[in-house]
């Protein structure tokens, strides 16, 4: 990879939540005994007062956090993707359905997280996520994306989901780059954009490295293909991918979670919703993965940039 | 904040929990469904928060901020809560007919959105107590006056969840947060020392490091000096245990599992009433 390391999307929203704390006393941060590895340790030390350790207890973490947005805090709840998403029926009770201002952060998505293995791999939460009413799920790309994602999601009255990395994942976005809420960032498109693309990359969170990586090489073969970045899983951007649907001659769907519910569905329900008949091809993962280091999985499990090629240039007929 | 009605004779508050009864009665009948064990083993614990002077709050102000929240985290015992709010002053009284009703604020299970002065969304036991210790986490944060009650049912302590926050709200000494079970020894599928014993309740959350105060929950003084105790004490979450009978009132219905979540036919709230009013 080209680029220069960012850190991983969970080094850049710790950073930011510290910060942010001086800015906003209504920020409240609660723990379930991950605050090391979600990243929250560095809001702790500043603001002792405002976090809230509570064990390894995730229901009573999104419970107390529904109760704390109920008298006007912002609480920010962390653990891993996968111990969050298995609480679901409490957040659709306590958060969703009560439409509390809880934001919860799960990292370590998807089998990128590495040596951990299959039982640490938050593979369904996106999918878990989109189906509660009223819920916003964002994954952003890199530390210059999550840092406003972050600022976003607080400013944001509502529940929101934000999906990020344990793996560091490249610089892909310039310094002065503006986080769109809801819209597709066209994150890279070749030095002589075609008036039809060959190709639509849709990609989000750590994957939308290996989608440019594999853009890039595809340009170097006279291959046209552009690279979109759904940092905003839901609401989800249709008119965005009706455009890009429009303008080239096939979807390629990225994701570093199972093939169900993520991603890829949003596309395929977008795509159906607005009677669009689009060639797509899905990549995700399909089955639990296993130990390995996050470039070995994603190439056995068809996500790094060779696949995300093959997929643009395979015969759909 | 005055609390909406200073507090109230015991005789009084007697009095006006027997018409709640019957309006609870009224109310399921109306509906053909809903839940009238639990409702009528809480009611006279409701019936001394709200109208005994323990439960800061005015209908007035539903929102204010310095309000007592309560909640009610066995949600489908929301009859006994929709006649205490309406009697309270909150909604009319003539809305307790429309409970379950397609277009009705009064949804089978508490809803803030259709009825803003509820608290919280519940019917999913055991999260309740967890939301009510962000409650009262919050008010330390704010070194607010404000009061937590969350009452829960004794089956619903079987949850998981419930002994998570269990164990949070004495790490961080909350002694604004009050937790009110409901022991009326009936569960939906059969008693509760059949489908899973809590006993020795007390114990176990005195081990916790609650303060737990153990009375006769059909006792109006006992509820009232529970009450007030809980109110003053410091440094730890106080649990009152409120010993009980599921269905209460009505002798047929007690201790009976069937009418857990069973309304009464015609026939039957008309024959409810009879003794109620006996």
């Amino acid at each position: 990879m080209a680029s220069a390391t960012s850190g991983a999307t969970r080094d850049a929203f710790g950073a930011r939540l510290a910060e942010l704390g001086a800015e906003e006393p209504r920020l409240v941060v609660l723990d379930a005994d991950l605050g090391g590895s979600t990243r929250t340790v560095a809001f702790m030390k500043r603001f002792p007062e405002r976090h809230f350790e509570l064990g390894i207890a995730e229901q009573n973490l999104i419970g107390a956090a529904a109760g704390l947005a109920m008298a006007g805090k912002i609480p920010v709840a962390t653990s891993f993707a996968c111990f969050l998403a298995g609480r679901l029926e409490v957040i659709r009770v306590a958060v969703a359905y009560n439409r509390t201002n809880v934001k919860l952060v799960g990292t370590h998505a998807g089998i990128g997280i590495g040596d951990d293995g299959p039982s640490q791999m938050g593979l369904e939460d996106v999918a878990a996520m989109r189906a509660l009413s009223g819920m916003t799920v964002l994954q952003p790309a890199d530390a210059v994306e999550t840092r406003q994602a972050v600022d976003w999601m607080l400013r944001h009255q509502g529940p929101v989901y934000l999906r990020l990395t344990r793996q560091n994942v490249p610089e892909l976005h310039p310094a002065d780059y503006a986080f769109r809420f809801g819209k597709l960032d066209p994150i890279w498109k070749p030095a002589s954009p075609p008036p039809k693309y060959q190709a639509s990359i849709l990609a989000s969170g750590a994957v939308v490295a290996n989608a440019v990586e594999a853009a890039k090489a595809l340009e170097r073969r006279g291959f046209m293909a552009q690279v979109l970045n759904a940092h905003t899983l839901k609401p989800f951007d249709a008119d965005g991918i009706l455009a890009a649907a429009g303008s080239s001659s096939r979807l390629v769907t990225v994701e570093d979670h199972y093939e169900t519910g993520g991603l890829g569905s949003a596309v395929a329900e977008a795509l159906a919703d607005r009677g669009c008949p689009a060639p797509l091809v899905r990549l995700a993962v399909r089955d639990f993965a296993e130990s390995g280091g996050t470039e070995e999985l994603y190439e056995k499990y068809g996500l790094s940039a060779n696949h995300i090629a093959e997929a643009c240039l395979r015969n759909l007929d | 904040m005055a609390v909406s009605s200073p507090g109230q004779t015991l005789s009084e508050l007697q009095n006006k929990a027997k018409r709640f009864r019957v309006e609870i009665i009224e109310m399921l009948a109306e509906a053909g469904s809903g839940h009238p064990g639990g409702s009528l083993s809480a009611i006279d614990f409701l019936t001394v928060l709200y109208f005994g002077g323990h439960l800061r709050h005015d209908p007035k102000r539903p929102d204010d901020p310095e309000r007592d929240r309560f909640l009610l985290s066995k949600g489908h015992c929301v009859p006994a809560l929709y006649c205490v709010l309406a009697n309270a002053g909150y909604f009319p009284k003539a809305e307790l007919k429309t409970l379950r009703k397609f277009g009705s604020r009064l949804q089978g299970h508490p809803d803030k959105r259709r009825l803003p002065f509820i608290e919280a969304n519940t019917g999913s036991l055991g999260q309740g107590l967890s939301i009510a210790l962000g409650l009262a986490l919050a008010a330390k944060l704010d070194r607010a006056a404000w009061k937590t009650v969350c009452m829960t049912g004794d089956g619903e302590v079987q949850e998981g969840q419930i002994w998570e926050a269990a164990m949070a709200a004495p790490k961080y000494k909350l002694d604004n947060l009050i937790w009110v079970v409901d022991y009326n020894q009936v569960q939906q599928e059969g008693l509760t020392k059949a489908q899973m014993d809590l006993a020795p309740l007390q114990d176990k959350l005195e081990a916790f490091n609650w303060q737990v105060a153990e009375i006769d929950g059909h006792n109006f003084e006992a509820i009232d000096s529970a009450l007030r105790a809980a109110r003053q004490a410091t440094g730890k979450p106080q649990a009152i245990i409120l010993r009980t009978v599921k269905g209460k009132g009505v002798s047929w219905m007690e201790l009976q599992p069937a009418w857990h979540g069973k309304a009464p036919k015609p026939e039957e709230a008309a024959k409810a009433i009879a003794e109620l009013n006996s």
